[in-house]
């Protein structure tokens, strides 16, 4: 498993050579620095800590001041964990940069999706609604959320107005379209979740290998 | 200057001649048909361009057999392999739908003088 950390940038399209339009969504990613190993003897599990973006170490609170000073590193303003296998590959204070990934891969990206406030079943959970003309009085509402004197409740989890986005998604299998290293880009094809400007994990993807696998079988 | 400009940059034709709404284009079109490629010629009028960047079309009119036909293109599009203008047109909009309900006479367009 490899893993960067990134922030996005915009969306655009690229032109391929036979002149098909490709949807992309333009990532900085990295520079980042190995901050921490974490081993299967020390912590119980092989992963790596890396760090994006400078910041000021006054920024920082004293625990976090004390993990950069400690590995003699500058502070870091972002650190996320990736897991990986072989954690004695890594050094601390390592860089990694985009370069890691190339051309045609699939990564996945997890980032904070873009928060809707307090939002309707119909924009929530995809209700259908209600017709909006005709002499209807039943536009968007939720409609009916339970049975009478049995149960006598409403079950949990019923879908019901609130809260939406702003939550941790992870887009699956997003190709790698163009990697520029003298500028940090990653050009992935399609959208990713969370703002322009929004933090993000891109990670091998899980579930390329796997399908590609399964796929040979059929073809046995 | 946009943030993306830089990726976009790189895809960006340089060989696109001017030309506006109203003018009179012939479009060379790279057609392929199985593994044979060749060009298909499309001359019409301009009637809008829109969008910027990599992202900027231009739309195509012409009647051919009596029956109105337009073509969107994508500007910095590689199967676009020549635009000639062959004609400048004098219009007074940047957006040229009102062709659409004009046919013969009223559907002609004046020609810019050259000064």
């Amino acid at each position: 498993m490899k893993g960067i950390i990134g922030r996005k940038i915009a969306m655009t399209q690229i032109f391929t050579e036979d002149g098909r339009i490709v949807p992309v969504t333009v990532v900085e990613a990295g520079p980042c620095r190995v901050t921490q190993i974490k081993t299967v003897d020390k912590e119980g599990y092989g992963a790596v800590q890396l760090g994006f973006g400078s910041v000021r170490e006054k920024k920082l609170n004293k625990p976090l001041r004390g993990h950069f000073q400690s590995k003699g590193l500058e502070p870091l303003r972002h650190l996320a964990e990736i897991r990986v296998d072989d954690p004695g590959a890594y050094q601390v204070g390592q860089e990694i940069t985009v370069s890691i990934f190339s051309k045609g891969e699939k990564v996945d990206v997890t980032g904070r999706s873009k928060g809707k406030g307090f939002a309707g079943v119909v924009k929530r959970h995809g209700f259908g609604g209600g017709p909006a003309s005709h002499g209807a009085h039943f536009h968007r509402a939720p409609g009916s959320i339970g049975a009478c004197a049995t149960p006598s409740r409403v079950f949990r989890g019923s879908r019901m107005p609130g809260r939406m986005g702003g939550e941790r998604v992870t887009a699956l299998n997003l190709e790698v379209v163009d990697v520029k290293p003298e500028r940090n880009l990653l050009l992935l094809k399609g959208s990713v979740p969370g703002p322009k400007g929004g933090l993000l994990l891109i990670r091998e993807s899980v579930k390329g290998r796997r399908q590609r696998s399964r796929k040979a079988h059929v073809l046995t | 200057m946009q943030k993306t400009d830089v990726v976009e940059s790189e895809y960006l034709r340089d060989d696109i001649p001017d030309f506006r709404p109203g003018d009179t284009v012939k479009v060379h079109v790279r057609v392929v048909e199985g593994n044979r490629e060749r060009i298909q010629v499309f001359q019409g009028v301009v009637i809008s361009r829109k969008g910027g960047g990599t992202r900027e079309t231009f739309t195509v009119r012409k009647v051919s057999f009596g029956v109105g036909v337009e073509r969107t293109f994508p500007l910095h599009s590689p199967i676009i392999s020549k635009i000639e203008v062959v004609s400048q047109g004098k219009v007074r909009r940047a957006k040229l739908y009102y062709l659409r309900d004009r046919v013969g006479k009223k559907a002609r367009i004046k020609e810019k003088r050259r000064t």
